[in-house]
Order: C-alpha cells, then structure tokens, then sequence
C-alpha cells in the first residue's frame, strides 16, 4: 500500500514537473487568451459553455467532491486495516 | 459549523447575482470554490510547519504526526485548487495550462509539498524520519510563500493578484461576492481542519505502541 501511493505520489510530481518545463512567457498568456478564445467544439466545450458557462462552476465542485470522497476512501480503507490487527 | 457554511457557500453561490465581465460570464461563481481551496491549504501547511518546529523544539513525535497530517489533506487541496482551476482556465482563458506564472510556480510549490510525503516513507526509524522531515518541512514552508504569493504579485499575468490585475481587495470585489466568499472561506477551511484531525487521529491509533510504550 504504501509503496503503490509513493508511486502515485512519484507520478504526479512528473507529471507536475513536465507541466512546469513546458511553459513559455506569461506575455504570451495574455496575447493568447485576449486574442483568441478557446473555441474548440466538440460536444463537452459546448456542454460547458452552454447556459453562461454555468456549468464550470459544476464542475469544478463535481472535482472538489471527487477529490474529498477518494481520500476519505483511503482512510477508510487503512482504518479498516489498523482494525482487523 | 462547517456544514451549515458550505451549505450556504453552495446554495447561495449559485443564487445570487454576480456581475458577468468578459468572457468569465457565469463561471465566475466559480471563486466560491477555487479560491478557499487556497485558504484552506495555507491555513493546513501553516499548522503543519508550527508543528514541525514545535517538534523540533520538543522532540514530541505526536507533534510530528500532527505536522505530517496538516501537510497530507494540505496537499489534498492544493491539488483539489489545482485541478479547479485548470478546469476553470479551460473555459475562460483558453487552455487547460496555460503560461500563468501563478499556476507554474504552485505547481512547484505542490512538487516541494509531495516531496515531502514522499520524504517521510523513505525512512524507517522514526525518530530520523521526524526530524528530517520537520526540517525540511521548514524550507518548504518558506518557499511556499513566495513561490505561490510574491512572484506572482511581481510579473504580468491574467490571473488576480499578479501586477496587472491586483486580485481581491475592498476596491474591486462586488458586496455580493464577498457576502458568500467570507463564509466560503471559513467553511472550506474549518472542512479542511476536521478532515486533518480524523488523518490525525488515525496516524495516532498506529502508533500508538510507540507514543506511549
């Protein structure tokens, strides 16, 4: 258990760290998201975007609910273990 | 108490009236739950790293399981902050990462965070692992800080609170806004404290053998 979640933890700091190298000059973001909208379609942009963009703000509370619920998860689980003992 | 915030912060966050500028249109309710994300996290890793120089001070293991648990669901929410506001960018900036200053250097700051977690398995005796890890808990708090709040407030960038665009003050914050943002604040990191001390109470049944055997 533990090493699968030091290897999870492992994944996501490359992860983080590619995202990082990857980037160019914050100039470019203002040009960028000034200039030109993201407008790719595709049935998911267009879910997103439909009623002002309200369901953003869904899903951005759909992620935090996610999020919460696997890591209570997971202290369940390793509480559940320390029990059997 | 937290419950009853949040409730609030969801009901009232999608109910009132907030001003549409630009392309942020509704999505800008979306401060309800991005930014005490934030607070939440500063809040847990400024518990954590009292903790961590508290143990240094004391040599209290308890102190490092509670510096350790602060750090876990700190984490937690910077990650939850991160993935909310990629989300959010994506339909409002264009781009799931885009070249904000803000966002690379918290994601620095998160690397620095799991490499601590990462720190602390790496050891077997527990008393190396405390203080190793407290010290380094130390640095990482200091970087914390300028990395996620001064560098940003130095270079251009989209995101609020960088040099262009000063985030959150008296000025330019609706009443409505910060009706809800306030208890959102609250809520989000009252919520982000009890889940620290159930972590915490379960790191403590572990090691319960060694705290007082």
């Amino acid at each position: 258990m533990a090493n699968r979640f030091s290897f999870l933890l492992l994944a996501g700091l490359m992860f983080l760290c590619t995202a990082v190298l990857g980037q160019d000059t914050a100039t470019r973001v203002i040009d960028g998201a000034t200039q030109q909208q993201n407008t790719e379609t595709g049935p998911v942009n267009e879910f997103f975007r439909s009623n002002s963009k309200i369901y953003v703000a869904v899903g951005l509370l759909v992620i935090i609910f996610i999020c919460l619920v696997l890591y209570l998860v997971r202290l369940d689980r390793r509480l559940t273990r320390l029990e059997k003992e | 108490m937290a419950v009853v915030l949040l409730l609030y912060v969801i009901i009232g966050g999608f109910l009132i009236k907030v001003p549409s500028i630009g392309n942020n249109q509704q999505a800008a309710r979306s401060i309800f739950f991005h930014l005490p994300m934030w607070m939440s996290m500063y809040t847990l890793f400024s518990i954590s790293v009292v903790n961590s120089i508290w143990y240094l001070s004391t040599n209290d293991l308890r102190r490092d399981i509670r510096a350790s648990s602060a750090a876990s669901v700190g984490v937690l929410f910077g990650v939850m902050g991160f993935l909310t506001g990629m989300l959010w960018s994506t339909y409002t900036w264009g781009g799931t990462i885009v070249n904000d200053p803000k966002q690379m250097t918290t994601a620095i700051a998160l690397a620095i965070y799991m490499a601590y977690l990462v720190l602390r398995l790496s050891f077997t005796d527990l008393d190396k692992r405390a203080r190793v890890s407290a010290i380094f808990n130390v640095f990482a708090f200091a970087l914390l800080i300028p990395l996620t709040y001064i560098i940003p407030r130095m270079v251009e960038s989209l995101h609020p609170g960088s040099a262009s665009s000063p985030g959150f003050s008296s000025q330019d914050t609706a009443g409505t806004i910060k009706m809800v943002l306030w208890p959102a604040f609250i809520g989000w990191t009252l919520l982000g404290i009890w889940i620290y001390t159930l972590r915490n109470r379960y790191k403590r049944l572990e090691l319960k053998n060694i705290l007082h055997g």
